[in-house]
């Protein structure tokens, strides 16, 4: 299981990696696998504001959908336009090319809240 | 109960497969990815291990008479080494089943839905005539469906036979890679392609005999995942979903294998009333206009109001758009009508549309 020891993550297995004050979010190797087959993915307009634990979009995989909810509070400053119209990237490179949104962040200590990767490898086990 | 496995279930886990538990045995969900196995068969060929179906075979001097007491089809029409698709009804016209009816040297197999089979032995059992024998051999026969354009050349690579001479729906007895199989024309894909049945102790042996005989054209092993959007895109139906014990086969669009001129069967009586009085709804095929996901039991919309619910729904791996079939009430079940899929709260306009998809 690939759990990449710079990230942080929630417990809906999304992860986030910050860069001053905006972050890349996405979801975790752990969620592609277990969704299979991504078809298809909602997000919201770059803009638009979201908060903590929010559903922002949604995955929709051929046997189930899930929410994606934002790890933290904040502006999307950019949208993943590339998973749109190749949504298989999510399960081809969860934490690379199948990023979904960039955030600006509002309240930066909510990232204290969030797991670590050793933290979040327990969460799943 | 435990699930029960197939005698493939070792050959699945080693290449990967993930498994799930479907109608009592588990089965292989997908292997790669269901998308790669669904185009894998699209475009050239494909191995599903589909053993869980169900396999009851009737025989003895009422045999045909029972056949037809029980399945909506002519099976009068069918000649040894026919088979036919055909559905069981209830008395109300209710589906109990579809199945593929094959007319062997002396007998009948029937060919039902693995989640169906303990209901189906039942009914049959509870109608059986006296001068039939009924047999269940689910448990002893093992069935692989190889399908796709490339299918008949993989095959004929194993066997003597001249899979050329066999029409579309219809089966010869023979060995391929030196197991006796009967393969059959037929498949639940919309492809080319044979079904095989065959004692379960030779699974192995032909499976992986059709894999590596099907190497030059990138044969893969492919999933119930896989097998379900293949079928979808095609407009073949699923148990439970498109049809079940509350639609009757004419709303479900299956008038063709409704024989109600052949002698009396179960479910005549009720399905002629329902012709006379008119159809109320209709299972319809449609498109989605925007990118979208239509899952089974959303609802229909035109206009706002409530019309119908959808039965089947998947992202076309081919099309690359939502499909999906719904009943929908018959004064809007018109080709080329527009109508509103209800995607978790939100209309997402469709078209209904000609089947198949592809």
């Amino acid at each position: 299981m690939n759990i990449p020891s710079d990230l942080k993550y929630t417990k809906d297995h999304e992860w986030i990696k910050v860069d001053g004050d905006t972050a890349t979010v996405g979801i975790t190797d752990y969620a592609q696998g277990e969704l299979g087959d991504v078809v298809y993915v909602e997000l919201p307009e770059e803009g638009a504001e979201v908060s903590m634990n929010e559903a922002f979009g949604s995955i929709e995989a051929v046997k189930a959908v899930a929410d994606i909810f934002s790890p933290v509070s904040g502006e999307v400053i950019e949208i993943n336009e590339a998973i749109q119209d190749e949504p298989e990237k999510v399960n081809q490179d969860a934490y690379g090319a199948g990023w979904m949104v960039k955030i600006r962040l509002s309240n930066p200590d909510e990232l204290s809240q969030l797991m670590d990767a050793a933290a979040y490898k327990e969460h799943i086990s | 109960m435990a699930s029960k496995q197939t005698a493939l279930y070792d050959e699945h886990v080693k290449l990967g497969a993930r498994m799930v538990e479907f109608a009592g045995y588990e089965m292989p969900i997908k292997y790669h990815g269901i998308r790669d196995e669904h185009k894998r068969v699209r475009e050239t060929v494909g191995i599903f291990d589909v053993s869980h179906m169900g396999e009851i075979e009737i025989s003895g001097p009422g045999a045909l008479d029972m056949v037809q007491k029980i399945t909506i089809n002519d099976a009068a029409r069918l000649v040894e080494g026919q088979a036919q698709y055909s559905a069981m009804c209830y008395p109300d016209g209710g589906i109990v089943d579809d199945l593929l009816v094959y007319h062997m040297q002396d007998k009948y197999m029937l060919v039902v839905n693995a989640s169906n089979k303990e209901k189906d032995l039942a009914w049959i059992l509870e109608n059986k005539l006296e001068n039939c024998e009924v047999t269940d051999v689910s448990d002893q026969v093992s069935q692989l469906a190889v399908q796709g354009k490339k299918a008949e050349v993989t095959l004929q690579k194993l066997t003597e036979l001249n899979l050329n001479m066999i029409p579309n729906f219809s089966f010869t007895q023979g060995s391929i890679a030196n197991v006796p199989v009967l393969i059959s024309r037929t498949g639940y894909t919309g492809e080319p392609g044979f079904e095989l049945y065959f004692e379960n102790q030779y699974a192995v042996q032909l499976w992986n005999a059709i894999l590596a005989a099907g190497k030059d054209f990138d044969i893969e092993p492919v999933g119930l995942g896989a097998r379900d959007s293949l079928r979808l895109e095609k407009k073949m139906y699923l148990y439970g979903n498109d049809i079940d014990q509350t639609t009757n086969p004419l709303e479900a669009g299956l008038g063709w294998i409704t024989q109600l001129q052949k002698n009396d069967f179960i479910g005549r009586e009720a399905i002629l009333k329902i012709k006379e009085a008119g159809l109320k709804r209709k299972l319809i095929a449609f498109i989605l206009d925007n990118p979208g996901f239509p899952r089974k039991g959303y609802n229909v919309f035109k206009n706002g109001i409530e019309i119908g619910y959808v039965t089947s729904g998947t992202v076309s791996p081919m099309l690359e758009k939502g499909i999906g079939l719904a009943y929908v009430a018959i004064d809007f079940a018109k080709v080329g009508a527009q109508i509103d899929i209800d995607i978790r709260g939100k209309k997402n306009s469709a078209q209904i549309i000609k089947p198949p998809f592809v």
